[in-house]
């Protein structure tokens, strides 16, 4: 008995810090709606800035606790500098643009802290009279373990009474449920927003300043924590602190007792759990439904057929491309094939997200299910390249046939989140399952057919399926199924109101969204020669999310230039040292100066040129 | 009418011109190198002043047979997939005669298979798997490094002479924690029949819960334990499992604790007395390792890691294989690597063997200790590779027909 009571313990203080290390990130969701992939970032600054006030100020138990304070406070200082200067002039932006911004910030902080701090790892010193275990019926429990158990609820308290007996607080649990509402109530958003904003950042940092005692500060801090912050917050319900508790508590204390039956299953364990829960209930254990009040955006274009003169333009593109190999170099042509990958993938994912309206957080699901399903294929069955092939997307088809019926009963984003578990959870499968698809070590030898050995043959291939697909999607986009799509997405109780299926409707679009994404990943598999767990990781996907989202969501180019750029972008500045950095720059200029993607960007430039034609025409 | 063939034939031409302008007249020997330096920056980041340091020294000494070596380094950004697009544009656009480096496995597996397909020669230097040199090996491809299977081995050495009987694991969830534990028990197996293994523990890469780990392990009431845990995980592991007496009167058999990436930055709380294999840096006394550690010091200003070393012999393994060779002709080269002996450097001459392309380096296996207030490896002895591998006969067994 008294073991399990340990283990519990044990649970309970993993519990807490989790909690400290999400609730921040509910609480800016909440407020700002912003889907802050920086937020594992500003809990690594926390552990860094703590580490070495603690480590320099060798003050004992004032110099522990101070320099935590003092870290906490650095990050919110950063976070107001972070909110001030870049994410409150694209707040209008589309929804989730801002999303692109903070993975700018993401690289850009990697960076920094390994300029700063250096390479190597470093163990802070255990708290200042917590640095021993204590014996509770007879089970040894850490001293410092039981202050977190303490820290956690007063943390919460201290947010609770923060949120409901102070003026502000009532402000931002109304920002919380209806932001139009209170903007139109006259109060000052813009100050709202930055003190939400820096409380969070400020939590991520004491939420890493309290690590400090517990484990090693390095610079895998940022990216090993986001999934597990989103997983609590998503399970808590988005914007409730109070839930995040309860979720951080629900998973911590399950995992601490499942390694005890099931050593192998802490790493789906938490992606299980929010899949259940989002399963049962939609919006979370403790969240609401929003008020459907988005952010004031200017109404949507409907989607036009190119003119004449595009229609024109494009085709002299594609002709280009495809005499590429007369006169290109051979890198060149390795570069194209990547290109055509990334565009095809960036693609499906916007029709999911641009013509259906479902955010898709785990997209790289059905490209990894497309790559290794033509993978297994040439390893366990001796397939051939074009057979193989032919398995790809329908492996993507089939997983995203699944997947979504679950996803489809979602919305917004919770929906996003559904498809990263669903996503999770085949990485996991795949990472783990060594006999079969070869774990980490993945599979070797998927090399193209003889004839299609060279650069060039294979760029043909790449070239013919990969716009073959896209044109496939563009065709679909302007067909009564993508006009039924797009306005379910616009309105889905109208869409309904006049006998649309559009749950089902919504699953058809997922399904093909998911077989094209297989299709770039059979493409993906035969030009790289091998595939691994990599292709259907968190990264991938958020790879094809920024393409999408920096691209334009509102236009049916959006994805093509997103993946342009992006993929040039990344292959030139990868050759200079602290590339992180430089990229990152990159992206939050063109987030700042085209927050309606580069798409956008075009065509307001293109507007604007026009106007001044047109107003030259007017005046003489 | 031009048909299809022609195309290519046309194609294949162009592009042979493209390169043929660069290519000649060239008065350096070009090589590629990948490696994990922003995602795995703590061990790449000595490992790559390793090799810059014996680039150097090679070129003051005026090359290797009248030529300059020239290294182009790139990011490989942690993903196998960008690695291949590098190696791609070092092959074709840059014109490098072969290609070294990788510290992730499944990096160093992917341009493994790059090489075999495009025929160019691969020394892995630092990637662990024991694939990428039995059944995945390829003719290709070489590795420096002592694999999970040579390094466990080791350590199932000395577990033997423990009385412990009960075994518990805990190992990171993916291909090399799941070999490491495999080698490990096989290894242990055949020398002590007698033992079990009574608990394993597979934590998530670089998200472990420490505590809840360790008491599960402290469930089993194991006689000793082996971990495989590295890095972050390590720290956190050692931290709790300390706190909470996991440690007291347990033996402890550790893989690759005592490289100073590693141990160093367990600081005042490294355990003492746990079985490791590792590198004992400056601690090692021989001439030719004293001469290296001379020289990295007034280079770098700092004491080499386990990287450095393998950084370092890679160069060695490099000039040795291209003096033998005396052409940047691949079939010239793989021909020079086969059964290439290394004769000196700072850890004692090692051989690539012909049958599995696995070098005979090895690795130091010792106990840690606190010394002054700083972690160290002591008692520590040279465990030379070529007595942890199969025989070269069973080996070949492993390596898929070619």
């Amino acid at each position: 008995m008294s073991f399990y009571f340990a283990q519990l313990l044990t649970g309970l203080a993993n519990a807490s810090s989790l909690f400290l290390i999400s609730c921040g990130l509910s609480i800016i969701f909440g407020v700002t709606r912003i889907v802050n992939f920086a937020h594992g970032s500003f809990y690594m600054i926390g552990a860094y800035v703590a580490y070495s006030t603690i480590t320099t100020l060798d003050f004992g138990i004032l110099g522990f606790w101070g320099g935590v304070i003092f870290a906490s406070i650095v990050v919110g200082l950063v976070g107001l500098l972070v909110e001030v200067t870049i994410l409150r002039r694209i707040y209008h932006a589309p929804e989730l643009f801002q999303l692109v911004a903070t993975f700018g910030l993401v690289l850009i902080i990697q960076d920094l802290t390994l300029a700063i701090w250096g390479p190597q790892d470093y163990l802070g010193p255990r708290a200042p009279g917590l640095d021993r275990a204590v014996r509770i019926f007879g089970e040894p429990i850490p001293e410092y373990d039981l202050a977190l158990i303490v820290i956690g609820p007063l943390v919460l308290a201290a947010i609770w009474v923060l949120f409901h007996r102070t003026r502000w607080g009532v402000l931002v649990r109304a920002a919380t449920q209806d932001r139009e509402m209170i903007g139109a109530l006259g109060v000052n958003q813009a100050w709202l927003f930055s003190a939400a904003f820096m409380l969070g950042a400020f939590l991520a940092g004491l939420g890493g300043a309290l690590q400090v005692p517990r484990e090693s500060v390095n610079l895998q801090m940022d990216l090993s924590v986001i999934g597990q912050a989103f997983v609590v917050v998503v399970i808590g319900g988005m914007g409730s602190v109070t839930g995040a508790f309860v979720a951080a508590v629900l998973i911590s204390v399950l995992n601490a007792f499942a390694v005890l039956l099931f050593p192998q299953i802490s790493l789906v364990l938490p992606f299980l759990v929010m899949a259940v829960v989002l399963i049962v209930r939609p919006y979370g254990l403790f969240g609401k439904p929003g008020s459907g009040h988005g952010p004031a955006a200017e109404p949507e274009q409907p989607m036009r057929l190119m003119s004449k003169g595009e229609a024109g333009l494009l085709a002299v593109f594609v002709a280009l491309l495809a005499l590429s190999p007369l006169f290109a170099a051979n890198y060149t042509m390795v570069l194209l094939i990547d290109l055509l990958v990334a565009t095809l993938f960036a693609v499906s994912l916007h029709f999911l997200m641009g013509v259906g309206g479902m955010v898709s957080f785990g997209h790289a699901a059905y490209f990894g299910l497309g790559a290794y399903a033509a993978a297994l294929g040439v390893k366990f069955l001796g397939l051939g390249m074009i057979p193989a092939m032919i398995l790809g997307p329908i492996a993507g088809g089939l997983g995203a046939l699944l997947f979504g019926w679950f996803c489809v009963r979602l919305s917004g984003v919770y929906l996003a989140m559904l498809t990263l578990a669903a996503a999770q959870i085949l990485w996991g499968v795949t990472f783990q399952w060594q006999e079969f698809t070869g774990g980490d070590d993945g599979i070797l030898g998927v090399w193209p057919a003889s004839w299609a050995k060279s650069n060039q043959a294979y760029f043909y291939v790449a070239f013919v399926l990969c716009l073959g697909g896209i044109w496939l999607l563009q065709r679909v986009a302007h067909s009564p199924f993508g006009y039924t799509l797009r306005g379910g997405r616009d309105s889905a109780i109208r869409a309904e109101a006049i006998g649309i299926n559009l749950k089902r409707h919504q699953w058809m679009g997922f399904t093909l969204a998911g077989a094209v994404a297989g299709l770039a990943g059979v493409v993906f598999a035969f030009s790289k020669g091998s595939v691994f767990p990599d292709t259907l990781a968190i990264s991938k996907s958020v790879d094809g999310l920024v393409m999408v989202l920096l691209g334009g969501i509102h236009s049916l180019a959006g994805p093509i230039l997103g993946a342009g750029v992006f993929v040039l972008i990344e292959d030139w500045v990868t050759k200079l040292e602290f590339w992180r950095f430089i990229f990152g720059v990159i992206i939050l200029v063109v987030v700042l100066a085209a927050p309606d993607g580069v798409a956008g960007g075009v065509s307001r430039l293109r507007g604007l040129f026009s106007r001044r034609t047109k107003d030259g025409e007017a005046a003489q | 009418m031009i048909n299809r063939r022609d195309i290519f034939a046309g194609l294949a031409a162009v592009s042979m011109l493209a390169g043929a302008g660069t290519a000649m007249a060239q008065d350096s020997i070009v090589i590629g190198e990948i490696n994990s330096y922003t995602g795995l920056p703590a061990f790449t980041v000595p490992y790559k002043k390793g090799w810059e340091l014996a680039v150097e020294e090679i070129n003051a000494a005026g090359g290797i047979n009248g030529q300059m070596l020239e290294i182009i380094s790139r990011d490989d950004t942690g993903d196998p997939a960008t690695a291949i697009r590098i190696a791609e544009e070092m092959i074709s656009k840059e014109n490098a005669v072969m290609l070294f480096g990788t510290f992730l496995s499944n990096i160093g597996l992917a341009v493994s298979d790059f090489a075999k397909q495009n025929e160019v020669l691969f020394l892995a230097s630092e990637p662990l798997t024991d694939a990428i040199v039995w059944s995945s090996g390829n003719k290709y491809t070489y590795r420096l490094r002592p694999s999970t299977h040579m390094q466990a081995a080791m350590l199932a050495e000395r577990a033997a002479e423990l009385d412990a009987v009960k075994w518990a694991t805990i190992a990171p969830n993916y291909a090399y924690g799941q070999d490491a534990v495999k080698a490990f028990k096989s290894e242990l197996l055949k020398l002590r029949p007698d033992v079990e293994f009574v608990e394993e523990q597979w934590p998530p890469v670089f998200d472990i819960d420490a505590g809840s780990a360790v008491r599960a392990l402290e469930a089993a009431k194991p006689d000793a334990i082996y971990n495989v845990t590295f890095g972050g995980d390590l720290a956190k592991f050692v931290r709790e499992g300390s706190l909470r007496f996991l440690f007291e009167d347990r033996s402890v058999v550790s893989l690759l604790t005592g490289e100073p990436e590693y141990l160093e930055p367990l600081g005042d709380e490294t355990p003492s007395g746990w079985i490791v294999t590792g590198y004992p840096g400056a601690d090692i006394d021989t001439p030719e390792h004293n001469a290296f550690v001379e020289a990295y010091r007034a280079k770098w200003d700092e004491d080499p890691k386990t990287g450095s070393i393998v950084g370092y012999n890679s160069i060695l393994s490099i000039k040795a294989m291209l003096e033998k060779a005396g052409s940047t002709d691949t079939e010239a080269m793989l021909a020079a690597m086969e059964g290439l002996e290394v004769a000196e450097s700072p850890t004692g001459p090692f051989v690539y063997r012909a049958a599995d392309h696995q070098s005979t380096m090895g690795a130091y296996v010792g106990n840690t200790e606190l010394v002054d207030g700083a972690p160290k490896m002591v008692d520590w002895v040279y465990a030379d590779g070529a007595e942890f591998l199969p025989s070269e006969e069973e080996a070949a067994k492993l390596r898929p027909a070619e």
